[in-house]
């Protein structure tokens, strides 16, 4: 009990739900990637993702209730955090001290909540419907169609490039702080947080990247 | 030279504050900050106001009682000094400095600049402290063996003087590095180990009753504390808290 009612125990939840995310990140940037270079291999892991049980009954629920505990937690920890100062500065320099993406995190995590919320409608209410409401029967070959063409207006493409800067700033600092969360802070450190800010510019950039060249390349028939 | 100070003043603690202009002039470039707040105050008594409370002892850096918010900053814009550390000649003629209490939940206001940091004594009373016989009898604590890195960065921890501009630099008002020096302080000596699971669980959990927010790792407190405290005593912190957890 004295687990979730600690400062440090909340942060401990943060940042294994954190890293958990940055995990499933990785696994869904490289499925996409396929989309572009190979349109048959996107079609097959799709498929797969989409009615392997374990993946759908198993996976998929753990991964939803990480992003619910994240983004809750996140709530109650800037809810925390504005009461413990309840008279503010006249003046308050914060960027002479800490980076943008550091003091903004629940700003980031905004648009990228956001974010998925849209992303769930285009995908995965769709998804529900198309298998379970329409009982459409299995069909392998759809998925790289289907996903080429979400990208065809404009103002999706762009709000899916645009949220995908956010998700880099809220990695840029987010990747690594989640480690000190856990109380890893040694000789690697250094090297690490290297490594963290180029995850939290390429990962986005590569989603960034997929959306536009999808937007772009139209299938024509 | 010729400044123009806005202050933060409040009569006491039920009292609400507001800034208040002041001009001050003659002011000379080798004066400390608190030797300018002591001349507007001369001023003031001589005009029969109210002269400016604000905390000072030591006046050289090592009580940790000054605690002004300069400009936005805690101690002002000078790295690893204390407000009673920092001079005039980091300003200029003609600039306007904004002079604000500490402001955290944990620390309210008593009067104008001064705060209330107990909270700071009570989470050091939680547990940090150790228990054990160190008179020299048995054992002369010099002669117990301690590995150099151990003892510099216990030494390091210790250097902390209980200022709280950590927290008064934290978006978030946290308390973690103060909490976190004070428990690497003895977490890193064999004389601390005895307790380390117990005062870890104890400090944290005074830290959070005072009502200090949580953190995010955002590094404020580390750029701004006078006495260089590190990050990684944080870091400390939470493996040790994690590790007593798990044990129960
Ligand atoms: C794919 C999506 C996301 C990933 C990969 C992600 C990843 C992370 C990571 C690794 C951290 C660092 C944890 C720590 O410092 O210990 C973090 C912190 C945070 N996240 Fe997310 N996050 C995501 C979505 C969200 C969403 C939707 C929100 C909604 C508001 C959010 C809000 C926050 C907040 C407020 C923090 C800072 C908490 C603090 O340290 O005070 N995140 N995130
Ligand atoms: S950690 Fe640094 S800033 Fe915080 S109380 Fe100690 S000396 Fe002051
Ligand atoms: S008055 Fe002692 S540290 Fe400033």
């Amino acid at each position: 009990m004295s687990l979730i009612k600690s400062s440090l125990a909340r942060k401990y939840v943060m940042a294994l739900s954190g890293l958990f995310l940055v995990i499933f990140l990785i696994l869904h940037v490289t499925i996409n990637l396929a989309s572009v270079f190979s349109p048959e291999f996107f079609n097959e892991a799709s498929h797969f993702m989409g009615y392997n049980p374990l993946v759908q009954f198993l996976m998929q629920p753990i991964l939803i209730a990480g992003v619910i505990v994240h983004f809750v937690m996140g709530f109650v920890l800037e809810i925390q955090n504005r009461k413990a100062r309840d008279v503010g500065y006249v003046k308050y320099n914060g960027a002479a001290n800490a980076p943008w993406a550091s003091r903004n995190m629940i700003y980031s995590g905004l648009v990228v909540l956001a974010f998925l919320a849209l992303h769930f409608y285009d995908f995965w209410v769709h998804e529900m419907t198309y298998k379970y409401i329409e009982a459409n029967p299995q069909d392998p070959t759809r998925y790289y169609a289907e996903t080429v063409e979400k990208f065809a207006p404009v103002w999706r493409t762009v709000l899916y490039a645009v949220s995908f800067v956010l998700l880099g700033l809220h990695l840029w600092h987010g990747f690594a702080s989640s480690f000190q969360s856990m109380g890893v802070n040694n000789k690697y450190t250094a090297g690490f947080k290297k490594f963290a800010k180029i995850f939290a510019v390429v990962v986005p950039l590569a989603f960034a990247f997929i959306a536009v060249y999808h937007h772009l390349n139209p299938i024509t028939h | 030279m010729k400044l123009y100070l806005k202050i933060w003043r409040q009569k006491d603690a039920k009292s609400k504050g507001a800034m208040v202009d002041y001009t001050l002039d003659g002011v000379e470039e080798d004066m400390s900050f608190l030797e300018m707040l002591d001349i507007l105050n001369e001023d003031l008594i001589a005009k029969g106001e109210e002269p400016v409370e604000f905390d000072h002892d030591c006046r050289e850096g090592i009580c940790g009682t000054c605690s002004l918010m300069i400009n936005g900053r805690p101690h002002g814009p000078d790295s690893l000094i204390t407000a009673c550390q920092l001079h005039m000649r980091s300003f200029n003629d003609g600039d306007e400095i904004v002079i604000e209490p500490w402001r955290a939940k944990a620390f309210p206001v008593i009067k104008d600049l001064i705060t209330d940091r107990s909270a700071f004594d009570r989470i050091q009373q939680a547990g940090g402290y150790i228990s054990v016989n160190t008179s020299g009898r048995p054992v002369d604590a010099n002669a117990i063996p301690i590995e150099k890195e151990h003892a510099d960065d216990s030494f390091n921890a210790a250097t902390c003087i209980g200022c709280g501009a950590c927290v008064a630099a934290c978006k978030n008002a946290s308390a973690m590095l103060f909490t976190s020096a004070k428990v690497s302080q003895f977490a890193l000596l064999p004389q601390g180990q005895v307790e380390a699971a117990e005062r870890v669980q104890n400090m944290v959990r005074q830290m959070d009753l005072e009502g200090f927010g949580n953190c995010t790792n955002t590094g404020a407190c580390e750029v701004e504390c006078p006495k260089g405290i590190s990050l990684e005593n944080i870091a400390r912190m939470n493996r040790e808290y994690l590790s007593a957890t798990l044990k129960g």
